[in-house]
């Protein structure tokens, strides 16, 4: 008898603001530990929380983007731990009236079609500070730069049935956030986290014991993590065990998760409304102007790429992982109406491909849509062949030398002169009188033969289209 | 109403002696056994009060107003190092 | 001079009569023979305090003065000072310097006060006889066998010793009037969210506000004047607050057409006989000054302490959370693991009543429980609001005793936390509701002070203000003061 998965997701995903939550600290990564503190954000005596406005609108946004309800009113709660990375003794949370309720995101499923998979509710809270217990003997340190800055947190409905469904989610969930602008969702700088609930059950049966698996900061070992504990609970039922509902923390070097139940013990959080913040209010005219802002969704652009354009969902794809980067296709498009195909493979394959390899951003590519657009209008009207193109692009990624002149110093101006082509040909015919010979003997396959030739002799600057042409009416003798 | 303070007591991570707990049990229940006349109230239908006044949340701008006061704020610190705040072992 | 009020002294200064210097001098002599006695200050630099009072006359020969130009206040040891320790009379605070002045602190300091120093108080302000407080217990000038009240009962004994013509304390219960009420003094609490309580240590946030001590109502109106203003950075403070002319509100001379609700439920059997014809008699006087007593019912009352011991120690058992030996405070010597460092320092940098109050909040937040208690006391909170409401649909204003009792001998309470708590049953409403309150001496029972309680609906201290000033004036129970310290009695 088989077994059904059932995985719900939370992710933890840092909101891109300069300053954190509740204070006016810098969210700056990679600083001076507690240098960016202050006392509101350390929980000093009498210090007050106030809410970041910048966070909200992101909140907002997002919810927007997952086609959620937006809480015209909603509460902060505090949830009471003792943990020494958490300086006031509790978590600044929305528990009981998130901000963001109800909404969904879809994933392509195997056979093509789309599986729609529920988000409960983002709440915004924000961050504790990092214990760093590494090489230390009896003690740890702690750094509380992070402590404070803005998270929201994106709960799924246990809607997910493999580990792949999961990362799928997540990784459309993440890319989602970066389309946005709302997080950096760098899971390096732990900006964009997930913990999993993972049960399993006989189809058809009420869900199983659920253990929840945390820390883990790559898709890879998400995915290990969950099929881990997906074995780990199948064996136990099946040997005749039950699951316990506990938190697991995942072991990446060792791969494999160990219970947390230690800490768990003791854990009842006492939630209660935040009494130094009074309800969060927004109009729905704010909302609205958040959603007129809205840039159109990935899911959207890819659409009409593939539709406007004619682009493959291959290219559609890459084009739009990022609002800049469709940006940056639209505008290249609009420089290069003539062919969005060509633009599209010459932006994913040339200009992504070179900045991936000298760990560039698109937003520091040397060339610009403009310039490209120029060097692409050079293709259309035969003045270059797309292979000397390419000589010429590089040329252009190492300086700033404008498109025509660099085709002229490097002598690839494209040859479609019949005169100087007939002249060519002549001479590799001169050159070859035993294919010559072949051909007319009707060997028609050595045509290969001689268009590779005559490309050659003229450094690839013969007109490709005239080349063919001339070559069967010399050959024809 | 029996209370288990021990219980309540490491919620709150207060150390309490054996005859602290010996006096603090009858003490809560007597507090709380006199709480218990909310019991009595008919609150059908009524909302919590959770702040005195019906306003809402002001918010802050997005702008960084706090430069590095490490040293000033850490001055008074039980123990730091290097510029972190330690204390002992954290088991995960 | 010293039982001057604040304003006979503003009016001596601006004459040139006397200086900010000579005025720091004569409460700093006061402050050396007197507090041994009864304890009311728990830290005090004199030699800050004249340099403060130099630099004030200093302004004064260059400038218009400020409204408190020169004007000796001392602070409860809850509010949070650049200058000298913050302790909040607890060990867990055990000489902590706060790198930050409370915002209220700012604003005295803007207004020319000089700040006397550190009153002081029950442990975080919990209790209602200052005998909690880890500096020991403060003593009442009418009768140092007694209790100041509390919590802010240093800022009250040092008011009505005079050791200082006045004094800031805070309010989460009943803090300001009811130590007011038992050392005769006026005490104000203001409207909730009037006040800033950025860099107020937090009791019980959506209780505490701070508020003036002093001897007359018009004192109390210039200090409140002072230190009341929206404070961006703290979310509760309240933006658009009607404005009142603080002063003009003090000016009334009668009570023609005012409209006074007397509830009766807070004239019950079971309270001091005393007290209760002292305030019988007030509101008796306040009839021949024009007013019209009108009975009224505030149902809920009783339920009001009830509600009140969930919500303030729930908050706080949130609140004192940060007192965990990690970034500042006591930290117990020679941890043994994380654990120990939490529950022993706490265990050694709390005392009794503070760790009885954060176990009761725990308690009541705690999973399981938190229905039945805390929501009800939030839902039972509302209730008291809305008494409030309706009977300000009758009333301008409301009259009661501020305590049912007067001041208790030390120690007479220390036994049975419950009791204590019962001190505070006539106070505490207010709080739940956000309203403002004051208390005046209105006359003596058992030969100590009584105190009389005006409350006002949300945002018209003037209402409070002019309705205290009038019977202030129509009365002389302001001018007395306890003859062991020099006083008229
Ligand atoms: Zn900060």
């Amino acid at each position: 008898m088989s077994w059904e998965v059932v995985i719900g997701l939370e992710v933890h995903c840092q909101i891109n603001t300069d300053t954190k939550a509740f204070c006016g600290c810098s969210t700056e990564f990679g600083a001076e530990p507690n240098t960016q503190t202050c006392p509101v954000c350390l929980g000093m005596p009498g210090q007050l929380p106030v809410l970041n406005t910048v966070a909200v609108d992101k909140t907002i946004l997002t919810g927007l983007a997952i086609n959620a309800h937006i809480n015209l009113e909603s509460k902060f709660d505090r949830k009471n731990y003792f943990y020494p990375d958490l300086p006031k003794g509790y978590q600044i949370s929305q528990f009981a009236v998130p901000l963001v309720v109800g909404g969904y995101i879809d994933i392509p499923t195997k056979d093509g079609g789309e599986k729609r998979l529920g988000i409960t509710r983002i709440h915004m809270e924000e961050d504790a500070g990092k214990s760093m217990h590494e090489g230390l003997d009896a003690v740890s340190h702690i750094d509380l730069n992070r402590s404070g800055v803005p998270l929201m947190e994106i709960v799924s409905e246990p809607d997910m049935r493999s580990a792949d469904e999961a990362i799928a989610y997540l990784k459309q969930l993440h890319q989602l956030i970066r389309f946005l602008g709302v997080s950096g969702a760098d899971m390096e700088k732990g900006q964009f986290r997930c913990d999993a609930n993972i049960s399993v059950r006989r189809p058809g049966e009420p869900f199983g014991t659920r253990t929840e698996m945390k820390n883990m900061n790559s898709f890879r070992f998400i995915k290990q993590a969950i099929e881990f504990e997906v074995l780990r609970q199948i064996e136990i039922i099946e040997d005749g065990g039950e699951v316990v509902q506990e938190s697991r923390l995942w072991d990446s070097v060792k791969c494999e998760s160990r219970s947390m139940r230690s800490k768990e013990e003791a854990h009842d959080y006492r939630y209660f409304p935040e009494p130094d913040l009074p309800p969060l209010r927004v109009s729905q005219q704010e909302v609205d102007a958040i959603k007129a802002g809205m840039p159109e969704l990935p899911g959207q652009l890819r659409k009409r790429f593939e539709t406007e354009y004619g682009l493959s969902s291959y290219d559609a794809d890459v084009l739009t992982q990022t609002l800049e980067s469709a940006a940056w296709y639209e505008s290249l498009v609009a420089a290069h109406p003539a062919d969005p195909k060509r633009c599209a493979n010459w932006m994913a394959n040339e200009l992504l491909g070179r900045l991936n390899d000298a760990g560039k951003d698109l937003s520091e590519s040397p060339v610009s849509a403009a310039r490209l657009a120029e060097l692409l209008n050079r293709i259309g009207d035969n003045t270059i062949s797309g292979k000397a193109a390419k000589d010429v692009f590089d040329a252009m990624m190492e300086s700033t030398d404008s498109v025509d002149a660099i085709i002229e110093a490097k002598g690839l101006k494209q040859v479609s002169d019949s005169g100087a082509i007939d002249a060519i040909i002549l001479e590799v015919m001169a050159a070859n009188p035993a294919q010559v010979e072949g051909y007319r003997g009707g060997k028609d396959k050595l045509m290969g033969f001689f268009v590779g030739q005559v490309m050659k002799a003229s450094r690839g600057t013969a007109n490709p289209g005239m080349v063919n042409q001339r070559l069967l009416e010399l050959l024809k003798g | 109403m029996e209370i288990d303070v021990r219980k309540v007591a490491m919620l709150s991570r207060i150390r309490l002696t054996d005859d602290e707990a010996a006096e603090l049990g009858p003490q809560l229940s007597s507090i709380l056994g006199y709480v218990e006349q909310l019991g009595k109230v008919d609150t059908d239908g009524v909302p919590p009060t959770a702040h005195p006044h019906d306003a809402a949340m002001p918010l802050r701008a997005n702008v960084v107003t706090n430069g590095n006061r490490r040293e000033e704020l850490q001055a008074p610190a039980p123990k730091t190092e290097s510029g972190l705040y330690v204390v002992p072992k954290v088991i995960e | 001079m010293p039982f001057s009020s604040l304003s006979e002294i503003q009016n001596r200064l601006s004459s040139g009569e006397t200086t900010a210097v000579e005025v720091a001098r004569l409460y700093l002599d006061r402050i050396a023979s007197f507090n041994d006695e009864l304890n009311a200050f728990v830290h005090i630099d004199p030699a800050h305090v004249l340099a403060q009072a130099q630099a004030s006359d200093k302004y004064r020969s260059e400038h218009d003065a400020r409204p408190l130009e020169g004007l000796p206040i001392a602070v409860k040891d809850i509010f949070c000072t650049q200058d000298g320790p913050t302790q909040c009379c607890s060990n867990i605070l055990k000489d902590f310097h706060a790198p930050y002045d409370a915002e209220v602190i700012t604003k005295l300091k803007e207004a020319g006060a000089v700040l006397v120093g550190k009153t002081n108080m029950d442990e975080f302000a919990m209790g209602s006889s200052t005998e909690t407080s880890a500096f020991g217990v403060c003593r009442n000038p009418w009768d140092t066998e007694r209790i100041p009240g509390g919590s802010s009962g240093g800022s009250a004994a040092a008011v009505a010793a005079a050791l200082t013509p006045a004094a800031l304390g805070t309010d989460t219960g009943g803090s300001i009037r009811q130590p007011a009420a038992v050392t005769g003094i006026t005490g104000l609490k203001p409207t909730y969210g009037r006040v800033s309580r950025r860099g107020i240590i937090a009791f019980a946030s959506s209780l505490d506000q701070a508020g003036p001590m002093t001897r007359t109502v018009k004192d109390c109106a210039m200090i409140t004047g002072a230190i009341v203003g929206h404070d961006p950075r703290d979310a509760t403070s309240v933006a658009d607050a009607p404005a009142i002319d603080w002063l003009a509100a003090c000016e009334s001379r009668d009570m023609k057409g005012l409209k006074i609700g007397k509830p009766k439920e807070y004239f019950v059997d079971g309270m001091d006989a005393e007290v209760r014809a002292s305030v019988e008699a007030a509101l008796k006087k306040c009839e021949e000054l024009g007013a019209e007593i009108i009975d009224i019912s505030l149902p809920n009352t009783e339920h009001a302490v009830a509600a009140y011991y969930v919500i303030a120690p729930s908050e706080a058992s949130a609140n004192l959370s940060r007192y965990d030996g990690v970034r500042f405070g006591h930290r117990c010597d020679n941890p043994e693991d994380l654990l120990d460092m939490y529950t022993r320092s706490r265990d050694e940098g709390f005392g009794s009543e503070v760790k009885r109050r954060i176990l009761t909040g725990a308690f009541a937040l705690s999973s399981g429980y938190y229905d039945a208690y805390y929501l009800k006391a939030q839902q039972v909170r509302t209730l008291v609001q809305q008494d409030f409401t309706a009977a300000f649909e009758q009333v301008d204003v409301i009259a009661t005793p501020t305590s049912p009792i007067t001041a208790f001998k030390l120690g007479e309470k220390t036994d049975d936390p419950l009791t204590m708590y019962l001190s505070d049953i006539f106070t505490i409403a207010v709080n739940l509701a956000g309203l403002p309150g004051l208390s005046q001496p209105c006359g003596f029972a058992n030969n100590l002070p009584v105190g009389l309680q005006w409350i006002g609906p949300a945002w018209r201290e003037d209402s409070v203000l002019s309705a205290a000033a009038a019977y202030e004036a129509a009365t002389e129970w302001t001018t007395r003061s306890p003859a062991a310290f020099g006083g008229e009695s």
